[in-house]
């Protein structure tokens, strides 16, 4: 199975034989590929019913919920990952999503959409409108991205809530690393990953 | 009935009955030295006996849970938006076995059967039997068949929480659990809608302390009672205003005590024709079995624990405007299988049906049921 690149490096930063749960997992793709090639442990929480059918057809274990209402049934330290890929700028608080994350996981892998791309600047600063663009297709007036926030201010908000941030890739639209992109990435990345640790398991280290 | 039986129908089928001789220790310490069991069986078992499936039915379902009986039956099985060629559960790559419960009135040995002590109906002396009994006395029914491992045991309300027991009480006779609609165990409401059913069917004159069999006579209008009481348990406030709202029958108000509005009409519709087809000591005995359902009582009180035994994977669906076992009900179940690491997965159907939806063709429903036996199919057929 080809794996989307971006996947492909989430699955790089996760122990074989670790327990994950995928928030907003979607068709299940990356649990089927952990399931199979990582030998994890996963589950993925859902709330779209198509999505459910097609989890449930890759034999992935997909809970059916809304991440929004919160982790609240999931106790401390439960999962060794907790990921969350290109949801969290559709989520209505993240600032609560992210500290659960890294309260029910011991690590947390996010990855998003960087709005302060060249091109979404561009459109927004010279044509005066909300960008369109190849990482965010959809149109102001509808569309699931209500947070979109760019590198800098993912790193701000981090240190904000206190989280520690152990590894960050930022990518062009192909998930390729390119050297511009790592000399500017605010600028000229597209998407933003970040593998991050709990305090408490840091703690305990 | 139709004069032509549908392509995804199972078509007509024909119940079998099995004896069964070895005593059978009850939970309750009573002991039932014989019994019979009558069940109906579609699709055919493959020769390694993996395709085996179970049904197991709820508070007044019976073993005719799919096809026809005969040319002339008004309705087909009560199951059979689920069950047939091509249906969530296949019966063309399946072999489906669903066995009325012991305790039942449709050819099972129950109340209504004869005590071979006394040559008399057991009547109120048939012993009181629990969940864990029927998955004991379903077992000797499996081996009589030669299955080792159920492919899948599946169960709506009372029918989940037995697929639930399954695959704690036998872990290794189950290779995948379907709970629908169902509960880790009942809530002081659930009960107190049970008791309020027992006590209609007890203070009926013609209930006779369970003797009314000898006695020639039905506790019809407790055992109707009973059953309008459950059945507005069964809909929701919007389903039964969408259905009736407020509609009178003669078009006008009539300030009086008779039959006025369509839903009284209704419910005594569905009282009455129930006292037909059902017995009151069965009504009495499976409510009781519903109130003492709590498999996490062996395990210090935790379903974690209970779950913990599990060997099967588990699909757990709840529908949104089901007020009887809600949706949160369903999350008790799933939130202790992931404590206890099992591999579950969890559809919440949106639906406006009640408790009554698991039995009614709901798209994402029969998608997310059906995608997930493909895959229980993919493990086991030939």
């Amino acid at each position: 199975m080809e794996l989307r690149p971006d996947f492909k490096l989430i699955v790089n930063w996760i122990e074989p034989g670790s327990k994950v749960l995928d928030l907003g997992c979607g068709d299940g793709t990356l649990l089927a590929y952990l399931q199979d090639y990582r030998y994890v442990r996963a589950w993925g929480l859902e709330i779209e019913p198509d999505n459910i059918v097609a989890c449930i057809e890759k034999g992935v274990n997909v809970i059916q919920t809304d991440i929004d209402a919160g982790l609240s049934e999931f106790d401390d330290d439960s999962f060794d990952y907790v990921v969350l890929t290109e949801t969290l700028q559709a989520v209505y608080y993240p600032h609560r999503l992210l500290k659960e994350m890294l309260r029910v996981g011991k690590h947390g892998i996010v990855s998003f959409p960087n709005f302060g791309h060249w091109r979404s600047r561009f459109q927004m600063g010279f044509g005066g409108r909300m960008p369109v663009t190849p990482a965010l297709p959809n149109q102001w007036y509808d569309t699931p991205n209500i947070h979109l926030c760019t590198v800098k201010d993912f790193e701000k908000f981090c240190v904000d809530l206190e989280v520690n941030v152990v590894e960050r890739l930022v990518l062009d639209e192909r998930h390729q690393k390119r050297s511009l992109i790592q000399l500017m990435p605010n600028l000229f990345g597209t998407n933003a990953m970040y593998r991050m640790e709990s305090a408490n398991y840091k703690a305990k280290l | 009935m139709p004069t032509v039986i549908p392509a995804d129908s199972v078509g007509l089928v024909t119940p079998q009955i099995e004896a069964f001789d070895q005593p059978l220790d009850l939970e309750g310490g009573r002991v039932l030295e014989q019994y019979e069991l009558i069940f109906e069986t579609y699709g055919q078992l493959n020769s390694r006996k993996t395709n085996g499936i179970l049904i197991c039915h709820a508070l007044s379902g019976d073993h005719h849970v799919a096809g026809y009986h005969s040319l002339d039956d008004k309705k087909p099985g009560w199951w059979e938006t689920c069950i047939g060629p091509g249906k969530p559960i296949d019966t063309n790559k399946f072999f489906v076995v669903c066995p009325n419960n012991l305790g039942g009135c449709k050819g099972s040995t129950g109340p209504a059967s004869k005590n071979p002590k006394t040559g008399k109906p057991y009547g109120p002396d048939f012993p009181i039997v629990t969940v864990k009994d029927w998955v004991q006395s379903q077992a000797r029914l499996r081996d009589r068949l030669g299955i080792k491992q159920w492919a899948a045991v599946i169960g709506g309300s009372l029918g989940g929480m037995q697929a639930l027991q399954w695959s704690i009480d036998l872990p290794e006779s189950v290779r995948h659990a379907v709970v629908i609609a169902a509960a880790p165990k009942l809530s002081a409401q659930n009960i107190a809608f049970n008791e309020v059913a027992r006590q209609a069917i007890q203070s009926d004159p013609d209930f006779v302390q369970g003797r009314y069999m000898e006695n020639n006579k039905v506790p019809r209008q407790g055992l109707m009672l009973a059953r309008m009481l459950g059945h507005i348990t069964y809909l929701s406030d919007d389903s039964m205003r969408e259905k009736f709202g407020r509609e009178l029958r003669e078009g006008k108000l009539k300030f009086g005590f008779d039959v006025e509005f369509q839903v009284e009409s209704y419910l005594r519709y569905q009282g009455r024709s129930f006292v037909d087809r059902f017995d009151a000591n069965t009504y009495l005995l499976m409510t009781k079995a519903l109130d003492y359902f709590d498999p996490a009582q062996e395990y210090d009180q935790s379903l974690t624990r209970a779950l913990s035994r599990a060997q099967a994977k588990f699909l757990v669906m709840s529908f949104t405007s089901d007020w009887r076992f809600s949706p949160a009900r369903s999350r008790e179940i799933v939130k202790a299988l992931l404590d206890a690491e099992q591999d579950v997965t969890y559809s919440q159907i949106e639906s406006a049906q009640g408790h009554d939806a698991f039995l009614l063709p709901i798209p994402n429903y029969l998608n997310a049921f059906s995608a997930y036996m493909r895959s229980v199919a993919r493990e086991v057929c030939d």
